[in-house]
């Protein structure tokens, strides 16, 4: 599989972090101890939407053992990801604008003290009209605003054109118009938010520890609230429980602790409670989407025309992007000749929506998969057949100029297919027994900063030396996905050593170089690239001094199983220890750099060769590409639905891991069968969120695993470093319509909205047998 | 009013200052220093939290410290042997990619070895059910199945403890 020259990249080997893991030693941010460390505790709104007309916190701070007391206008200063749109605030100013929202923070000598603090904070409130809708939240924008610079309530509006799809639509032979609607889910990552901070009050320096994935935005963030240059604060990742997307940006806890220490001189930590992570929330943005996909006679696509209002919840955060990436999700892995989309994001008085596992791919995906096997259906012919068909390959470019070099998706679609048996079961199950297919892609990184920059995304900078051995640095951000692992494979792949003598220091803005953190699955390309140059410039300054010592030309010079090698006479050859040494002895320790700048494509409308608003968001290196199929059996008499096996084949390029690919992707398929059947965050009229417990809350458990077969398809993308793709997020893409799919091929009813619960199952039978 | 208690740990006996309504788990983290115990929802729904006591699993987020006076509290880090060596469930964690994030594994493991303890070669049933009650939101279960069942049979053959 993949390149079979290769001896670490391609190795299923045990995560370097596993031992400290499960002896319980890795170290997690509210793990940590420090010397005068105090505790702080946020102070959070019962309203959903109010005007704060007074805080009183004198009683808070007479209180034995409370040493400060913070408010919005403490840090007034606007944070967000996307700077256009930054309007967050560490506590809230002026106004709260959901449940939950905090308006104050406690440092105590005791989280106990910190507690009591809480509750003697006095916050006078007048109330406003709670908006949970987003279409009534359109509709009341006179009466009612959430933010005054958005006067419509919506943050942002996107109208992409690209081609003809009017005329397209005339000429099609087979159209059809359906919506759908996406549920509101969290995360529910492991570890809740933590941060700790120290401010030296002599140096003037802060360090903070944070359970983030984006060191390098938390300290830009940092550097704006707290007004501080960036030089003087460093952002430390100890371990980290899971993120996927919710530490993807700043969290009030790391702002908190921040203030908090620099004003009591003291180390102060703030670790959420679990009904915190709830209401600070950040997962993915319930989609209502209205699709329209013409095909021709012979069943190609000619046109898609896309409409999707989301529901974004109180504040902007990455909202702005997701809503592009979910126009642009449109354009792959099928070729559209002809594409609409128009899309606005609605801000609504709920905890905020953010960046999700596959965020903006999820539930565009859901609507078009399932709408491609409805269309099959009208043709007369399988849903294999017409995905085939329109499937892209290698060197396809999107009419929105996405560029596909490397793809491996109909091989997807056929290895699950034939391991599963779809074609002999689809159709042919007994009612109540069904079987679906659904294909999807994602990105492998993106192609521009969220801030005006062309820098490289990411810096490696490899150390070698007699004392260190190999070091890798790059401040990248490992969350359980397991980079650390990788980037240690593909440097001693590149350095012609083994992946056990290579040490990675990443997650530290000080001691680890560049990197924009860990999402958009962009860090196994990223890193592979700069990991690549780093090491050429290390091999091409040991080659010179192995020369000299095995007596030939240094371009004549192989590296391979630790040992330098000629390539003409093998028996001229040296240990790669006794190279550094002695170049360690005579120059010095050596360095090697490399950088990763992504080839910054832009959106274009092809036919017109017009630049197009918010189009250069989809853009990536390369894309990885898989299919699932999944065999359900639903229980006529409880609706409930039991997954009995799911097939899965993927194309992530070369795997550097495969087992940690697989891992990847099983943990993918049971996070998106969560959103599928059981996972909703529900509110009541005013805004409260009425489920905020893992126990109300519903993710899959074990009881819940199905037989789960997943393949690797064999692939290798010439243009990408070792061949690589992304293998993290592209997994989530097919989970909800191919459920959705195995459903309707159960029961003949094809559901729209999310999730697809036991009631509403036996909702839509009760309706179908009274037809 | 604060008292002192003691508690048996990994088969020491600490002598901790405790008032009658701490959590176990804020003891064993915060009072003892035994971090390798996760704290994930504070409301006994996640099971990260999850100890041994007298060789049954507890969620320690929802216990009194004070009420475990006189039992035998195993924590992960009682799991690894004198010289370091890890315990057969924590090897086989490891050797199946059963580790992700890592937050859920200590309760995880422990959770496990009272299964095994009781029946060590339980079927595919048997450990889902048995794991039920801790979330993992990274591998999807499918290699922590895989890595209990090979635990299981190591255990069995090898007659460790």
């Amino acid at each position: 599989m993949g390149n079979p020259n290769f001896t670490q990249v391609g190795r299923s080997v045990p995560r370097i972090d596993g031992p400290l893991k499960v002896k319980g030693e890795a170290i997690y941010t509210d793990d940590m101890v420090l010397p005068r460390m105090a505790y702080g505790k946020i102070k959070r709104s019962p309203y959903a939407h109010a005007i704060i007309k007074k805080i009183d916190y004198s009683k808070a701070l007479a209180l034995p053992g409370v040493l400060a007391v913070i408010t919005g206008e403490d840090a007034p200063n606007k944070w967000g990801i996307v700077p256009q749109t930054a309007n967050e605030v560490a506590l809230a100013v002026g106004k709260v604008r959901f449940h939950n929202e905090g308006v104050a923070a406690v440092a105590a000598i005791d989280e106990e003290t910190a507690e009591a603090a809480i509750d003697l904070i006095e916050v006078e409130y007048e109330p406003l009209p709670v908006l949970l809708d987003p279409y009534e939240s359109i509709q009341r924008a006179n009466e009612v605003k959430i933010h005054d610079d958005a006067p419509e309530n919506i943050l942002h509006v996107g109208d992409q054109l690209f081609g003809d799809p009017d005329k397209a639509f005339a000429e099609c032979t087979y159209v059809l118009e359906k919506e759908f609607h996406t549920s509101y889910v969290n995360h529910a990552f492991l570890e809740p938010h933590t941060a700790l901070a120290s401010y030296d009050v002599q140096s003037g320096k802060l360090q903070l520890w944070s359970s983030t994935q984006v060191p390098h935005y938390l300290h830009r963030q940092l550097s704006i609230v707290m007004e501080m240059p960036m030089n003087k604060i460093r952002v430390t990742l100890p371990a980290i429980g899971g993120g996927f997307g919710g530490k993807g940006e700043a969290s009030p806890a790391d702002f908190c602790a921040a203030l908090l220490s620099r004003k009591t001189g003291r180390p102060v930590k703030v670790t959420y409670e679990r009904s915190e992570v709830f209401a600070t929330n950040k997962g993915r943005h319930p989609c209502h989407i209205k699709m329209k996909i013409g095909l021709d006679k012979d069943g190609y696509i000619q046109a898609v025309d896309f409409d999707n209002t989301l529901d974004g919840g109180a504040y902007a955060g990455w909202g702005i992007v997701v809503m592009f990436y979910t126009a642009s999700m449109i354009h792959l892995p099928y070729k559209v000749p002809n594409a609409r989309a128009r899309v606005r994001r609605v801000y609504t008085n709920k905890p905020t929506c953010g960046a999700m596992r596959g965020l903006g791919g999820v539930q565009p995906r859901y609507a078009m998969e399932c709408m491609l096997d409805e269309m099959a259906e009208m043709m007369g012919i399988s849903p294999y057949e017409l995905k085939m068909k329109n499937a892209v390959e290698s060197g396809y470019r999107s009419v929105s100029n996405l560029h596909v070099p490397h793809t491996e998706y109909k091989k997807c679609l056929q290895t699950a297919v034939e391991k599963s048996g779809y074609l002999e079961k689809h159709g042919k199950l007994p009612f109540g027994k069904g079987i679906g297919l659904a294909g999807g892609y994602y990105i492998s990184g993106t192609a521009y900063t969220l801030y005006q920059a062309y820098k490289p995304h990411t810096t490696v900078l490899i150390r070698v030396d007699t004392e260190g051995g190999v070091t890798v640095h790059c401040a990248a951000a490992d969350i359980g996905q397991g980079c650390n692992t990788v980037m240690a494979q593909m440097a001693a792949e590149a350095l012609g050593i083994r992946y056990e003598d290579v040490h990675v220091v990443s997650g530290d803005t000080e001691l680890g170089t560049f990197d924009l953190g860990s999402f958009a699955s962009r860090l196994t390309y990223a890193s592979g690239a700069a990991i690549k140059e780093a090491a050429a410039e290390i091999n091409q300054k040991l080659k010179e001094v192995a020369a000299g010592m095995v007596g030939c030309r240094a371009d004549q010079l192989e590296i391979k199983d630790g040992r330098f090698y000629s390539i003409f006479e093998p028996r001229k050859n040296i240990e790669w220890e006794k190279v550094v040494d002695v170049y360690t002895n005579t120059v010095g320790t050596l360095v090697g750099t490399g950088h990763f700048s992504p080839p910054r494509l832009k959106g274009i409308d092809l036919t017109r060769g017009k630049r197009v608003q918010g189009a250069n968001i989809g853009h990536s290196p390369t894309f990885g590409f898989s299919c699932q199929i999944w065999e359900v059996d639903v229980d006529l008499e409880t609706g409930k639905i039991r997954v009995e096996r799911v097939t899965e084949a993927g194309d992530c390029g070369q795997a550097v891991n495969p087992m940690s690919v697989d891992g990847q992707v099983e943990g993918s398929i049971m996070f998106a069968m969560g959103q599928a059947l059981y996972e909703e965050m529900k509110m009541d009229a005013q805004g409260k969120m009425i489920n905020a417990s893992l126990h109300d809350y519903k993710v899959p458990t074990a009881m819940e695993l199905p037989e789960i077969n997943t393949t690797i398809v064999d692939s290798y993308d010439p243009t990408a470093p070792f061949g690589v793709k992304e293998s993290g997020e592209g997994p989530v893409q097919p989970t909800i319509p191919a459920i959705t799919n195995a459903i309707y091929d159960a029961i003949g009813v094809r559901f729209t909205d999310l999730p697809i619960t036991p009631e509403k199952v036996l909702q839509a039978l009760r309706e179908k047998k009274a037809r | 009013m604060k008292q002192l208690i003691e508690l048996e740990i990994n088969g020491r006996i600490y002598e901790i200052p405790v008032s009658p309504k701490d959590l176990l788990v804020d003891v064993i983290r915060k009072k003892v220093g035994l971090t390798g115990t996760k704290k994930g929802c504070g409301q006994g729904d996640c099971g990260a939290c999850t100890v041994l006591i007298d060789g049954e699993p507890v969620l320690s987020c929802i216990t009194l410290a004070i009420a475990c006076q006189g039992k035998k509290i195993t924590t992960i880090e009682g799991l690894v042997a004198e010289d370091g060596t890890l315990h057969p469930i924590q090897q086989s964690f490891v050797d199946h990619g059963a580790v992700q994030c890592g937050f859920c594994t200590p309760g995880m493991i422990l959770t496990s070895k009272a299964l095994l303890d009781k029946n060590p070669q339980p079927t595919e049933t048997e450990i889902k059910r048995g794991i039920a009650g801790n979330i993992c939101r990274c591998t999807g279960y499918k290699r922590i199945v895989e890595a209990i069942s090979a635990a299981g049979d190591t255990i069995s053959s090898g007659g460790v403890k």
